[in-house]
């Protein structure tokens, strides 16, 4: 087939196509990938940016056309000025540095957990099953755990502060010294109670990638250390740590974006509640663009834009280590 | 004869093809609450309908409440269907601004809805035209636990000082006077409308919620301060902002609180909850400033024309259809709710004969604080409501914030 002759005194093989099949190859199979990036991706971003410079409720009027309203860098100056953003600015960096505490506590409960024992693979499954489930699901978990009446720290409260007696239609009820504490409706509380819960999965995602790592440490390198004296924290710092560095970078890179992109466990949890104390840039940006009482898509745009400024830096800073790593070899 | 599966397939697609191609006499609806009652008011009044105009060809979209209200602002400029549902007073202003709505001040004339529907007419309007037609509306007011109010020797306050007193003697006994759960914001704002509409009334509420008065303005100050009196002294449930309304009717199941600010749809709850008719009752949100006329909450449901409709003539005919006595009569009486016009006949629940005694005889009915005010204000607004009722002592910075959210919304 690639031989026949065209008629022009030139087989195919002579022809641009095949001299460049090599090159060719790899964007022919890139290019679905890359069309449904741009598509669903890459247009998006342009589209939200451009977006955050008008006035908009997100109506097209019975001729199709937009309703909206140039403002130039009118949503830009409002964000600066609005409380509830800078609340919101703040909780991100709070989901931020807490949820960092993934990294080494995955890293412990995989040191534990790299073992020989009986049933080890056992126990590994439990401390993974955490990240199988749902974000969902660990919400709701999560927010009857917080419930003051009938979730575990209410009951707890309940057995230690309070007493049950009868009331006055004769049904049971409790009388308390103090009412139990209802974390997820306290501004001071309720952002950590939400990350608290955020770090039971996402410990153990760090955790596998640990193991994983932990799979590939070589045993030579042990042994050597070992005839060399070193043992417990030396052995760990000098020795094991270098060799994971790659799970660890990776486990990093996982964590800080799942920081930021937090919107599922607050949406569930508490809406950006008690009075929008628990909001994160994704959720405020849900909130002021699309949700019930949201009709402000110009805005809600500008929010998602300087999400996305700040999500470029980390993203930016970890490809080019990547790309620096990748060039070293 | 036998049907394979694929013909059987094909014949479905190339029916359904027919059946929302844009032919004469075809009506599409989209419906916003596919909750059984509602679902079952809604499709009995089509098929009666669809009984009187054979000719047209009903198609019916049910679709759940919070996915229709995210998906109208596609469907109005898309493809638009020749009615929908969806709520009076400002959240239909967006609409009716940007030209999605047509205007039907036409069937109310020629149907006498002027009058008929009287009660309503001012929600319905905007510049003067109407924008569709309401086929329910409900009460709100103060449900509570009759049985204990009888126990402890006390009568349905009609004024603020036997509330308060009513109040301090349920106290006494160990329990809490009102139960709310605030998780998901509205049900504050149906204690700050009453507090609102008793103490300065219905055009202190207007003014308000149309950006006229300032939330630092005195008299808004005044309601502010008489709810943070019932803050203070423990008129509220603990909790009430993990709570939703469904979770805040335990406390009130159990006894541990006698009353409820809220509409008549949750008198379902009340007694999915256990409890019976002869334990609970209503009465009106009592008297605070003596003389006052007195207006009431209650939120109307409606239909619509988009303005991109295909089959406006016949979408007119189901608007009038809708609003007739006897189709509102029966229609209510299956959700359970109040018919808008006035010839129509009231369901015989005790708590529908009252509701509709309190409404026909208030000088105002307001649609609720989120429906009045636009969706910005109205989130802010409520989110302000549920951190003062956590915390009374920041009553100022929330109504300074307020006023700043009021500067950006309104001009």
């Amino acid at each position: 087939m690639a031989t026949t002759d065209t008629g022009l005194g030139r087989t195919s093989r002579d022809t641009w196509l095949y001299r460049n099949r090599i090159k060719l190859a790899p964007w022919l199979f890139v290019a679905p990938a890359l069309l449904f990036f741009a598509v669903y991706v890459i247009i998006p971003i342009f589209q939200s940016i451009s977006i955050s410079f008008y006035e908009w409720n997100g109506l097209y009027n019975a001729e199709g056309e937009s309703t909206a309203e140039w403002v130039g860098l009118e949503n830009y100056a409002k964000l600066l000025d609005d409380e509830r953003f800078y609340v919101s600015l703040k909780n991100n960096v709070i989901w931020l540095v807490f949820y960092m505490l993934a990294v080494p506590i995955g890293l412990a409960i995989a040191l534990f957990l790299n073992q020989t024992v009986t049933g080890i693979r056992l126990y590994k499954s439990l401390f993974f099953f955490p990240f199988v489930i749902s974000q969902v699901v660990v919400g709701l978990i999560f927010g009857w755990f917080y419930n003051p009446d009938f979730g575990v720290i209410g009951s707890l409260w309940k057995a230690a502060f309070c007493e049950e007696t009868i009331n006055i239609v004769g049904n049971v009820t409790t009388k308390c010294s103090a009412p139990p504490p209802d974390i997820l409706a306290d501004e001071n509380w309720a952002t950590f109670a939400i990350i608290f819960a955020g770090l039971w999965p996402q410990i153990a995602y760090c955790m596998i990638l640990y193991l994983t790592g932990l799979n590939n440490v070589s045993p030579d390198q042990i042994e050597a250390a070992r005839l060399d004296g070193a043992r417990g924290w030396r052995m760990l710092r000098h020795v094991i740590l270098p060799q994971l560095a790659p799970a660890t970078f990776l486990a990093i890179v996982v964590t800080v974006i799942g920081a930021l992109r937090s919107f599922d466990m607050i949406a569930i949890m508490t809406r950006g509640g008690p009075f929008g104390s628990t909001n994160v840039l994704a959720y405020y940006m849900y909130e002021t663009a699309i949700s019930e009482y949201g009709d402000r898509y110009g805005y809600g745009s500008a929010i998602a834009t300087v999400l996305f400024l700040i999500m470029l830096v980390y993203i930016s800073y970890f490809l080019w280590r990547m790309y620096q790593d990748e060039k070293g070899r | 004869m036998t049907f394979s599966l694929k013909k059987s397939v094909a014949m479905l697609a190339l029916s359904t093809t027919v059946s929302t191609a844009a032919l004469a006499g075809d009506l599409v609806i989209n419906f916003d609450d596919p909750n059984p009652g509602p679902k079952a008011g809604f499709e009995a009044a089509v098929e009666a309908f669809k009984k009187a105009n054979p000719d047209v060809n009903v198609t019916v979209n049910i679709n759940d409440r919070e996915a229709h209200k995210t998906a109208i602002r596609n469907f109005l400029s898309a493809d638009a269907p020749d009615i929908t549902s969806w709520y009076p007073g400002n959240r239909m202003a967006p609409f009716v601004n940007a030209g999605l709505f047509e205007d039907v001040s036409d069937v109310w004339d020629a149907n006498n809805f002027h009058e008929d529907l009287a009660a309503i007419k001012p929600t319905m309007t905007i510049d003067g035209k109407q924008w569709g037609v309401p086929y329910t509306y409900y009460q709100w007011g103060v449900y509570y636990r009759k049985d204990i109010f009888d126990k402890l020797n006390l009568a349905e306050p009609t004024n603020w000082d036997e509330f308060n007193a009513a109040a301090k003697t349920l106290m006494d006994a160990g329990v809490t006077p009102i139960t709310i759960g605030t998780k998901y914001l509205w049900t504050a704002a149906g204690v700050f409308d009453y507090l609102n509409l008793r103490i300065n009334g219905y055009e202190v509420h207007n003014d308000l919620t149309a950006g006229k008065i300032k939330y630092t303005d005195e008299r808004i100050k005044n309601v502010f301060m008489t709810w943070k009196d019932m803050v203070d002294a423990g008129y509220f449930v603990d909790n009430h902002a993990t709570m939703s309304w469904q979770e805040a009717i335990a406390p009130f199941a159990n006894g541990d609180a006698a009353m409820y600010v809220m509409g008549n749809f949750s008198v379902d709850g009340y007694k999915n909850a256990g409890l019976t008719e002869d334990q609970i009752d209503y009465f009106q949100f009592p008297e605070i400033t003596p003389g006052l006329a007195r207006a009431e909450e209650a939120p109307a449901d409606a239909f619509f024309i988009p303005s991109r409709a295909k089959n406006k003539e016949d979408a007119r005919k189901f608007l009038a259809f809708i609003a007739q006595p006897d189709i509102q009569t029966e229609w209510n009486n299956t959700i359970g709710q109040l018919p808008i016009n006035k010839n129509a006949q009231v369901g015989d629940s005790k708590f529908l004969k009252e509701g509709f005694e309190t409404l026909s005889t208030a000088s105002g009915l307001a649609q609720f604080y989120d429906r009045d005010a636009p969706a910005q204000m109205a989130k802010a607004g409520m989110e302000g409501f549920q951190e003062f009722m956590l915390d009374t002592s920041k009553m100022d910075a929330i109504l300074e914030r307020l006023d700043k959210v009021q500067d950006d919304v309104y001009n």
